[in-house]
C-alpha cells in the first residue's frame, strides 16, 4: 500500500495530489513516448523532404547542391501532367463506384429482408485481404493466357482482352480490383450508420406509407449523408495512396498508364535501382498538398454538421 | 413469413447478382488453391476443384520459406500493436486526465501527425533507418517497427473513451491515495477494454497489411513479411497459379480470424471516425 498522498487545492479549485507541477511532470512522462516517436519519424522526415526537394542528388542518392525550386518547376511537362491525371482518374473510378455500390448494398439489406446478418458478413468479406494478396488474386484471375477472367469471356465467345497490358484496359482493371478491396470496408462503416439511425424514424416514416425508394431517398439517404462524406473523403485519401495494387499488377505500365502519383514517387526514388530522391520528393510534397486539400474539406464538412445539428 | 412480392424478389436478385463478383474472389483464393494443375489449365477453365489437391498447399512450403514469413510478419505486427496499444494509452491519460501546459497545442500537434502521408515522408526514413544500418540481419525488425511505435489515431481514439470516465472518479481515486498510475492501471485501463481492443484489431490489421515499407526495406529474404513473401511468390511462380492461390489462402488465415471473431472491435474502429 502506498501512503495517503498530501491532498491540496489547486488554484483552479479542483483537487490535486501533490500539485500541478507534479502533475505536468508526469503528463510530459507519459507524452514523451509518443512525440519521441513523431519527432523522429514524422516531423523531422517532413524537414527533411523539403530539404531534398530543393537539392540535386548524385546516382547514390546523395543530397548535392541547392537547385531551388527546379524539381518542381520540372514538373509543369507533359509527364507530369499525365501521372496527375492517372493519379485523379484512378481515384475517381475506384472511390465513386466502391461507395454507390456499398450504398446500394445497405439499403437493399435495409428493406427487411431474410438472412441479413450473413449477407453482410459476405459482403464484408473481402476486408479480410490485405492489398498484397487481393492484388495477387487479381493477378491470377487477369492473367491473359491461363486466367480465369478471359476463361469465361472465352465460354461465351468473346475474344480475350489483355487485362493489365492493353494501356486503355490496365487502369479500369486495377480500379476494379481497388473497388472489390473497399467495398467490405465500406459497407460495414455504412450498415454501422443504419443501426445508428434511431428506429421510431425509420417506423414513423413506414407508418405513413413509406416504403422501398421512397424510405430510402427520404430517410435513410439524407440520415446517412454523414458516412457518405466520411466515406468519400477518406477513400479519396485512401486512393491518393494507393500502390501495392499498382506496384503487384502492372508496376506503372503499360506505357505508364498506371502510373499514379505514388507509384511515381517509388519509381523515382526506389526502383530499379534509382535514388532520384530530389525529384521523389518534391513530388512527395505535391502529394502532402494534395493530401491537405482532402483533409480540408473534411473538417470544412465536419463543421458544416456540428454546426447544423 | 412474409409473402413474396415482386419488389422484394428484385431485392434478392439485385443482391445475389452483386454478391457473386464480391464472393468469387474470395471463393477462388480457396478453391484454386486445392484445384490441380488440371483443373488451371483446362480450357473452359474449372470453376470447382475436381479434387481435393493438397500438393499446392505443401509444395508452397518448399518453395517459399512461408513458415518464417509468418513468423516475421507476426514479429513485425505484434510489436506494433503492442508498443502503439501503450503508447497511445499513456498519452490518452495525459490528455484526458492531467492538466498541463499547452494542452490544446500539443493536441493539435497530433492530430498534424495524422495529416502527414507516409509516402510523403518515406523517403527520409528509408535513409534515416539505413544510416542506422537497420537493413540487414535481425536489425531489419527493428527497421521495419520503429516508425510505427506511436500513432495519434490510437491515442485520439482512446482519449474519447477515457473522456467519458466522470471527473468524480478522477478526483476520489486521487483523495483515496491512488495515485494516476494506479487509476490508469487499475481502473481506467480495465474499464476501456473495448475501446484498447477496437485500437489493437484496427493497428494489428494496418501493421499485418504493410506493403510500401517493407518493400523498399528488408534485403534479406530470411526477414522478407508475409505480404511481400506472397507478391514475390507471384511474380516467381506465375505459370503455378494453384501454388499461387495455395500461399494466399494460407496467409489469409490469420486476419479472416480477425474478421470473423473481432468483427465488433473492426466496426468499433474503423468507424470510430464516421459516427464522431
Amino acid at each position: 500500500m502506498s501512503p495517503p498522498l498530501v491532498v491540496e487545492r489547486s488554484p483552479s479549485g479542483a483537487t490535486t495530489t501533490s500539485g500541478p507541477r507534479r502533475e505536468r511532470a508526469l503528463s510530459w512522462l507519459l507524452l514523451l513516448p509518443s512525440v519521441a516517436v513523431f519527432a523522429l519519424f514524422i516531423f523531422w522526415p517532413l524537414g527533411r523532404t523539403l530539404y531534398l526537394s530543393t537539392h540535386g542528388n548524385d546516382i547514390f542518392g546523395a543530397p548535392g547542391a541547392y537547385v531551388g525550386l527546379d524539381h518542381y518547376a520540372d514538373m509543369f511537362s507533359a509527364s507530369f501532367a499525365g501521372i496527375l491525371a492517372t493519379t485523379a482518374l484512378f481515384t475517381l473510378i475506384s472511390v465513386l463506384p466502391a461507395v454507390l455500390g456499398a450504398l446500394l448494398v445497405v439499403l437493399l439489406l435495409e428493406s427487411r429482408i431474410r438472412g441479413v446478418r450473413v449477407l453482410r458478413t459476405a459482403f464484408a468479406l473481402p476486408f479480410a485481404f490485405s492489398v498484397a494478396t487481393a492484388s495477387v488474386v487479381f493477378a491470377v484471375i487477369y492473367n491473359p493466357a491461363i486466367g480465369i477472367a478471359n476463361g469465361l469471356l472465352g465460354a461465351v465467345g468473346v475474344d480475350r482482352v489483355d487485362w493489365l497490358t492493353d494501356p486503355s484496359i490496365a487502369l479500369p482493371a486495377v480500379g476494379a480490383a481497388t473497388v472489390w478491396m473497399n467495398l467490405g470496408y465500406n459497407v460495414l462503416v455504412l450498415s454501422a450508420g443504419v443501426a445508428a439511425i434511431p428506429q421510431e424514424v425509420v417506423e414513423a416514416a413506414r407508418l405513413d406509407g413509406a416504403t422501398g425508394w421512397r424510405l430510402a431517398t427520404g430517410i435513410t439517404i439524407p440520415l446517412l449523408s454523414p458516412q457518405l462524406f466520411f466515406l468519400v473523403v477518406v477513400s479519396t485519401i485512401h486512393a491518393l495512396q494507393s500502390f501495392g495494387q499498382i506496384h503487384i499488377l502492372t508496376k506503372g505500365g503499360p506505357d505508364d498508364a498506371t502510373s499514379t502519383l505514388v507509384y511515381s514517387i517509388y519509381e523515382r526514388a526506389f526502383a530499379y535501382g534509382s535514388s532520384d530522391f530530389g525529384a521523389a520528393s518534391a513530388q512527395a510534397v505535391v502529394l502532402l498538398l494534395i493530401m491537405l486539400a482532402c483533409t480540408a474539406v473534411q473538417f470544412g464538412i465536419l463543421e458544416r454538421r456540428v454546426h447544423y445539428r | 413469413m412474409k409473402k413474396l412480392r415482386p419488389g422484394r424478389i428484385a431485392v434478392y436478385v439485385v443482391l445475389t447478382l452483386a454478391l457473386i463478383p464480391v464472393l468469387f474472389p474470395v471463393y477462388y483464393a480457396f478453391a484454386g488453391a486445392v484445384m490441380g494443375p488440371g483443373d488451371l489449365a483446362s480450357y473452359p477453365p474449372a470453376l470447382v476443384p475436381s479434387g481435393l489437391h493438397w500438393r499446392n498447399v505443401t509444395d508452397v512450403f518448399s518453395t517459399v520459406p512461408l513458415g518464417r514469413f509468418y513468423l516475421n510478419s507476426a514479429v513485425q505486427a505484434g510489436v506494433i500493436t503492442l508498443a502503439q496499444v501503450v503508447t497511445s494509452i499513456l498519452a490518452a491519460y495525459a490528455f484526458a486526465f492531467l492538466r498541463m501546459p499547452a494542452r490544446a497545442a500539443t493536441f493539435a500537434l497530433f492530430l498534424a501527425t495524422l495529416m502527414v502521408p507516409w509516402e510523403t515522408i518515406i523517403i527520409p526514413n528509408y535513409l534515416a533507418i539505413s544510416d542506422w544500418g537497420l537493413t540487414r540481419g535481425g536489425l531489419t525488425y527493428l527497421g521495419l517497427v520503429l516508425p510505427f511505435l506511436a500513432s495519434a489515431f490510437g491515442t485520439f481514439l482512446l482519449r474519447q473513451a477515457f473522456l467519458q470516465f466522470p471527473t468524480e472518479l478522477r478526483d476520489a481515486a486521487v483523495i483515496d491515495g491512488c495515485g494516476h498510475w494506479r487509476l490508469l492501471w487499475r481502473i481506467v485501463v480495465p474499464l476501456s477494454k473495448p475501446s484498447i481492443a477496437a485500437v489493437g484489431v484496427y493497428v494489428f490489421l494496418s501493421a499485418w497489411n504493410q506493403y510500401f515499407w517493407p518493400l523498399i526495406l528488408i534485403r534479406d529474404t530470411e526477414y522478407q513479411t508475409l505480404q511481400i513473401g506472397i507478391s514475390q511468390l507471384n511474380d516467381a511462380e506465375a505459370a503455378q497459379p494453384g501454388l499461387i492461390l495455395a500461399g494466399v489462402a494460407l496467409s489469409l488465415l490469420p486476419t479472416l480470424a480477425v474478421v470473423i471473431f473481432g468483427q465488433r472491435y473492426i466496426v468499433r474502429g474503423l468507424t470510430a471516425g464516421a459516427l464522431r
